[in-house]
């Protein structure tokens, strides 16, 4: 415990990467493995659930402080973290000058983990017996600890340099190895610093490479040519694996996801051995994306019968190339891991490659830019030809350029018949958002919802019907929409004073009480803000 | 002893003001009517008694001042060469308007003073700012009882508790040698008055390596060379030839320095401050420093409450800083306590 308090100081009290560095370095070369993997569980954010609640350790204190409950109030108003206020207020207690020492394992393995099975009164006489025989840096620690709050402030590239260089690998190898769930044990540790690079997981993906938000303008990035873009597409971020007569698709999650898509894994045994590709999940029909919200129904489903796999058909859209023949290519520049890419997937249909999308200039793309609802992408992905394929969020070589669409919580206020094939359906709907306690009809939409969700809703609009005029139902005000748009204008012709351009229905918010839609004061808002 | 006359109206006038108590406080700052003056005024009048040299008590613009012989020499840097500035040795008794006062070390800065106050048999003690933990800078801390005590209450929370100086110092050196070891500058923020020289003295016990000052520092330095306090070596940072590198040094700073372009010439290096306001991390984490020594020239929590009890005071009030927790808590206690409001800054920097 001494040696992580020594860390922990040693990370706060330095602002300097390279000392956070040194300092890890230092720890990790130092500790046992048993104790390693612990620190390294702390490190990379992971958290213990909470052992006691704060209530417990708050009691504790006051009766061996005698500080009453208002002062413990204010002090705990002027520090703002309850470990640290009460490792300063047992700091009155007398300590023996010789504390004991032990390993971090043994503090959790066999005395803070055990607590949970204690009841309160044996809970008291530990954390009290612990606290009076401890200095104080290391009971903030065990404070921490003990209330499933221990985060030290370090960033996961810093932690994966200092191992890679205690086990003298290349950061990726590590950063690897630490993908997927790992429990803090010392056969992991010892397996994470092993020299051996042919360590059997085969399933294991390389952490992703995630674009950052573009916030400067294109031009910016200077010349055009020196970019690759793509249609930033609405799935879910996948790594494709193929390796030693197995296949592995992880979600971004750190989640397996093969069972899900068995027609992407069936079509990926094809694939040639020792290949990792990063790519997208979509529900994907005739060479065109279909919405999202299909594909999110379908990972509801518990079920994947020939009926959902029919109606939300699922392909792997590839971005990049990440290992080809058993080898990491991901220090390759993009510019030759696509060539790569295109030879290897050049006879293979089923894994269609996120095409390039070609402008001459940076004011072309923008313009381009405003198909990208019809497409069904969230805009542009932008990645520098020369860079590698690295790891995290790293600011500077892959760009997302997306367009936000205007959104807004409104209340389902009456319904429409639709035309032709749905004319017996409730199709069209009136959105309202609330002008002081009163509904404000806004907008109408039509599209954005499936079949199913139609059915249902025509279901509900019949059964909370309150008037009808014509064909038109005005609806009870419970159902809450979210509806996505354009643009807004101020319009004199409609009551509530504005109109949406191109609104639709995003999603189906049964989460929400009508309480909880927006205001046309909001709205207004976005007028003022949009010129 | 010295007398003071005033003119007889103003005896006259005071005299009917017995019911009221001995200090009160007035537009102008702390008042004692049966004298006719006033304690560390943070307005100009005509008669200040001054407890220390720190800005937040001892300001500029009254006709006269009385202070602590031992604080002259900061008190005619604080408020100008021209001011008016009597003195009085520690315990040395004055009589003004039929109220005896005297000046009794407070322990916090050199010179600094608890102010005595004695009229018609009743005793008050004005602590100013005060700490009970040895300083080789300043006289220790002497207990004065009384009837009312005004004491500060700028570390009034019980979490404030200070290690022993000598082991804070200790941790200084360590840091700098430490620095030093990676040839980086140590840039040490501290208060400039007080602090900074305490420091330097600590210093002084455990190495003779010289240290750089900014110049806020230097010349309040001077003063306390003069007073004889004994200080490691030190060299005024804009005395040093250009180029000269500042590589392995330590220097002493006041926190404005921070951040300025001042500290561009100490090439790499890491920062510092000594303030009990390190004590909790997040303070230190806000403003950025690397290191924090806890380190204050104010009382901690015990010695607030120790302090309170020794003076067998009937009546405290408390000013400067955590006044109501302190007075809640010490009336909980069975003190008669209530705070006092008052514009001292409570120390943000100390
Ligand atoms: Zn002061
Ligand atoms: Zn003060």
């Amino acid at each position: 415990m001494r040696r992580l308090a020594d860390l922990y100081e040693a990370l706060d009290q330095t602002t300097s990467t390279n000392a956070k560095v040194d300092a890890l370095v230092r720890y990790f070369q130092q500790a046992p493995p048993e104790d390693a993997a612990w620190a390294l569980y702390f490190l990379t954010g992971q958290k213990l659930k909470r052992l006691l609640t704060t209530k417990l350790l708050v009691g504790w204190t006051q009766e061996l402080t005698g500080i009453p409950g208002w002062l413990f109030e204010e002090v705990y108003a002027s520090v703002g973290d309850l470990a640290e206020v009460i490792a300063l207020l047992l700091d009155a207690l007398e300590r023996p000058a010789e504390t004991e020492e032990l390993p971090l394992s043994v503090w959790l393995e066999q005395r803070l983990l055990p607590l949970r099975n204690l009841d309160a009164a044996e809970q008291r006489e530990r954390v009290v017996s612990w606290w009076k025989a401890m200095p104080r840096r290391e009971l903030f620690l065990l404070n921490k600890m003990l209330t499933g709050e221990l985060r030290v402030g370090v960033s996961a590239t810093l932690v994966i340099r200092a191992v890679a260089q205690v086990a003298g690998l290349p950061p990726p190898s590590v950063a690897h190895r630490l993908m997927g769930t790992w429990t803090p044990t010392p056969a992991f540790f010892q397996q994470l610093v092993s020299p051996d690079v042919s360590d059997g997981h085969s399933s294991r993906p390389y952490p992703f490479y995630l674009a950052s938000p573009l916030e400067q303008p294109p031009e910016s990035l200077g010349d055009l040519a020196d970019w690759q873009v793509e249609w930033k597409w609405d799935g879910i971020r996948g790594q494709l694996i193929r390796r030693q007569g197995g296949v592995y698709l992880w979600s971004r999650g750190e989640e397996l996801i093969t069972e899900r898509f068995p027609e992407i894994s069936e079509a990926a045994a094809a694939l040639p051995e020792g290949t990792v590709l990063d790519g997208e999940v979509l529900a994907y029909e005739d060479g065109r994306p279909l919405p999202f919200a299909l594909l999110q129904r379908r990972i509801g489903r518990q079920k994947l019968t020939p009926k959902v796999l029919a109606e939300a058909p699922a392909a792997f859209i590839v971005y990049d190339l990440l290992e080809l023949g058993g080898k990491d290519v991901r220090e390759l520049p993009l510019r030759e891991r696509r060539a790569k890419l295109e030879a290897l997937l050049k006879d293979r249909p089923r894994f269609p490659i996120s095409p390039s999308v070609q402008a001459a200039s940076w004011e072309e793309l923008a313009k381009a830019r405003g198909e990208a609802r019809e497409r069904n992408v969230e805009g542009f992905m932008l990645k520098r030809r020369d860079s590698a394929y690295l790891t995290g969020r790293k600011r500077g070589d892959w760009w997302k350029w997306k367009i936000d669409p205007f959104t807004v919580d409104a209340v389902l206020l009456y319904a429409h018949p639709g035309h032709g094939r749905r004319s017996s359906l409730y199709t069209d709907y009136t959105f309202a958002v609330w002008n002081g306690t009163e509904l404000q009809p806004v907008t109408k939409a039509y599209s954005g919802l499936t079949d199913e969700e139609i059915g249902r809703l025509d279901r509900w609009i019949r059964a909370h019907t309150k008037e009808k005029y014509g064909p038109v139902r005005s609806v009870e005000p419970e159902q809450v929409f979210e509806l996505h748009f354009e643009g807004i204008q101020a319009s004199p012709r409609h009551k509530s004073g504005v109109a949406l351009r191109f609104p639709r229905i995003a999603r189906w918010r049964t989460d929400k009480k009508p309480q909880d839609a927006d205001s046309l004061d909001t709205l207004k808002e976005l007028l003022d803000a949009r010129g | 002893m010295v007398t003071v006359e005033l003119p007889r109206y103003l005896n006259e006038a005071l005299s009917s003001s017995q019911s009221l108590p001995l200090i009160t406080v007035t537009p102008q700052g702390l008042y004692c009517a049966p004298g006719h003056f006033h304690i560390d005024p943070w307005r100009p009048v005509e008669r200040a008694l001054i407890t220390h040299a720190h800005g937040d008590h001892a300001r500029g613009g009254s006709h006269r001042y009385l202070g602590a012989r031992a604080g002259e020499g900061l008190l005619h840097r604080r408020l100008g060469a021209d001011s008016v500035i009597d003195t009085l040795e520690y315990g040395e008794r004055l009589s003004i308007n039929d109220v005896t006062v005297s000046f009794h070390p407070a322990g916090h800065v050199l010179g600094s003073a608890q102010i005595r106050l004695e009229h018609q048999g009743e005793v008050w003690v004005v602590s100013g700012d005060y700490k009970r933990a040895p300083d080789p800078t300043c006289a220790p801390f002497e207990v004065v009882r009384c009837n009312t005590f005004i004491t500060e209450a700028t570390f009034g929370l019980p979490i404030y508790r200070w290690d022993d100086t000598r082991l804070v110092a200790e941790d200084i050196l360590k840091w700098w040698d430490a620095n030093r070891a990676t040839g980086r500058a140590s840039v040490l923020f501290c208060y400039a008055l007080g602090k900074a020289q305490r420091i330097l003295a600590e210093l002084a016990r455990l190495t003779d390596r010289p240290a750089y000052v900014h110049g806020a520092l230097h010349s309040l330095v001077a003063v306390y060379r003069e007073a004889g306090v004994h200080m490691i070596p030190t060299q005024l940072v804009s005395e040093v030839e250009k180029g000269t590198s500042f590589a392995g040094a330590l220097v002493l700073a006041p926190p404005s320095a921070g951040g300025s372009t001042w500290m561009r010439r100490f090439g790499e290096y890491e920062t510092g401050f000594a303030s009990g306001w390190m004590r909790v991390r997040g303070n230190r984490r806000r403003r950025g420093f690397d290191r924090g020594f806890v380190l204050s020239d104010h009382a901690d929590w015990p010695d607030l409450l120790r302090t309170v009890a020794d003076t067998q005071a009937e009546r405290v009030l408390v000013t400067h800083g955590y006044t109501d927790p302190l007075a809640h808590y010490l009336r909980d206690s069975g003190v008669d306590a209530a705070p006092l409001a008052t514009p001292f800054e409570g120390e943000a920097e100390d």
